[in-house]
């Protein structure tokens, strides 16, 4: 069991914002913070690395407490087990790819745990080359191997994938996945993308301006109360445009494109780049495999 | 021939110099880097000083405080036994303080040019910041470390005003090249003079294209 309390004061780009925020996480699940940039998601992962100081709450992660303000205690990242998979990879240079893995070892731990990593994230052919001549989906995967040689408590990954092509993405999906089955991981993910979560996770947390307006599980955090239809799908407008007294508004859901008819009264309320939720319970879908 | 004490004199100043200035330069750069302390700017001030004050100033200066008519220079002589005047050590003292700002910029340059991420990953796989700074800072700013390197060691070569000052012209003892050449030419013995401005010229030349190259990467094919 995780629970985390925090509060602070952050200076984001509109002002002043009051991050307070209480998060219970059950041992070995996937949780996503999901929300906007600048509501505060990364400085969460931060504080609970230990990398940026909350002004008040509380950290107990299996019964241990990495930070309290009332007992006066704080841990440091180095005390701290935590796997943590930056944004920028945070790959050193200087290193080779096992060597990074190996850097992360601590005093006296068995090696085994490296080759067992590399084999797992596929990683062999690689070893010896230096991380700036890899791509990104190679890089995110050498720094998820290398986040996980220490065993942590916890694996958290600040946006992981945001940089990767969609067919990169699905790949890397389902390493995360596998990796957090097979090492009973608790792993805490940011991620702005809808279609991420719902694959991903087994509970969202929806946070605006330092808080959690919304959670519990995606598909219904996401679905609003009135659709209950049983074919939906949630994608991004990318195009709004007007065939004489209909509107056609493009979504792009995944890799794909659909066009959808819509009335004028509808698309008042859109705008290019809004999430929309694409839906109809009016017949069954077919289902067909393809090759 | 020509006397090759100076020139020896001359490396001799330099080496000792640029060794005392790596191990001053890396913990200056790394705090001036790193830290908010309000005091940062005016130590910059003072380290880049020696940039645009003539060397004279800094010589006379010294040659001022440390003087064995002051009282910090007749405590430095009696107790620990340091002549800093028109003396070797005075010399890399003085060196010292003339070329810093050309081993710290680079450096401090280079360590706030990495991604604070990396410092920040190695902390939270437990690394302490010892193991940080020696495993993974240091490493990566390897051609910011040469640069200062060089460069420090080519402008203590270069090196006059300060050296008249401070060192005076004691043969064997504080006669560097490039008072040797001073010398020479007031006595009108040009081809001595040539002799140590042309060797000081090729020396000064090969060590800064040797750091272009290898900064350039134009080397690396031959011992990859």
């Amino acid at each position: 069991m995780i629970q985390i309390a925090l509060q602070k004061e952050l200076t984001a780009a509109n002002g002043v914002m009051h991050l307070d925020i209480d998060i219970h996480i059950q041992q070995g699940t996937l949780t996503t913070l999901y929300g906007n940039s600048g509501a505060g998601k990364t400085s969460i992962l931060r504080m609970i690395a230990g990398l940026l100081q909350p002004d008040e709450g509380q950290i107990i992660i299996n019964k241990k407490t990495w930070f309290d303000t009332k007992k006066g205690i704080c841990l440091t990242p180095q005390q701290r087990k935590i796997g943590l998979v930056f944004q920028d990879y945070a790959l050193f240079p200087n290193m080779t790819v096992k060597e990074n893995l190996l850097y992360a070892l601590e005093k006296g731990q068995d090696r085994e745990i490296i080759s067992q990593l590399m084999q797992i994230i596929e990683l062999k052919d690689l070893q010896h080359q230096k991380p700036n001549k890899l791509s990104g989906g190679q890089k995110q995967r050498i720094a998820l191997a290398r986040a996980l040689v220490r065993k942590p408590e916890i694996l958290m990954l600040d946006e992981p994938l945001s940089a990767l092509d969609i067919k990169m993405r699905a790949k890397l999906q389902d390493y995360i996945l596998k990796v957090h089955q097979q090492f009973n991981l608790t792993t805490l993910l940011i991620s702005h993308d809808i279609a991420e979560v719902i694959k991903m996770s087994d509970t969202v947390l929806n946070i605006k301006h330092g808080k959690i307006i919304q959670q519990g599980k995606p598909i219904d955090v996401f679905t609003t109360k009135q659709v209950s239809g049983k074919f939906q799908f949630s994608g991004e407008i990318v195009e709004i445009k007007k065939e004489d007294i209909i509107y056609i508004v493009t979504v792009l859901i995944g890799s794909n494109f659909v066009k959808v008819v819509a009335e004028e009264t509808e698309v008042q309320t859109m705008k290019i780049g809004d999430k929309v939720i694409v839906a109809s319970k009016a017949f069954n879908p077919l289902l067909q495999k393809i090759k | 021939m020509i006397d090759w004490q100076p020139l020896l004199l001359t490396f001799k100043l330099a080496l000792t110099t640029t060794f005392l200035l790596i191990l001053i330069s890396i913990p200056l750069s790394y705090w001036l880097a790193h830290t908010k302390s309000r005091i940062k700017p005016l130590l910059e001030t003072l380290i880049s000083m020696p940039l645009v004050l003539p060397p004279t100033v800094l010589g006379f200066y010294m040659l001022v405080v440390f003087g064995p008519s002051t009282t910090l220079g007749a405590w430095l002589n009696d107790y620990l036994g340091l002549r800093l005047i028109f003396s070797f050590k005075g010399l890399v003292i003085a060196s010292i303080i003339y070329s810093l700002p050309f081993m710290v910029h680079p450096i401090q340059a280079g360590f706030a040019n990495l991604p604070t991420t990396l410092t920040e990953a190695s902390y939270v796989l437990g690394k302490s910041k010892i193991t940080t700074i020696f495993n993974v800072l240091l490493p990566n700013i390897k051609p910011s470390i040469l640069t200062g390197i060089v460069l420090a060691f080519a402008h203590t070569i270069g090196e006059f005003g300060v050296v008249l000052m401070i060192g005076g012209n004691i043969p064997g003892k504080t006669k560097v090249a490039s008072i040797a050449i001073y010398d020479e030419v007031e006595a009108l013995n040009y081809v001595a003079a040539n002799w140590y401005s042309l060797i000081l010229f090729i020396i000064t030349f090969s060590i800064l294209l040797l750091v272009y190259l290898i900064n350039g990467g134009y080397l690396k094919k031959f011992w990859k």
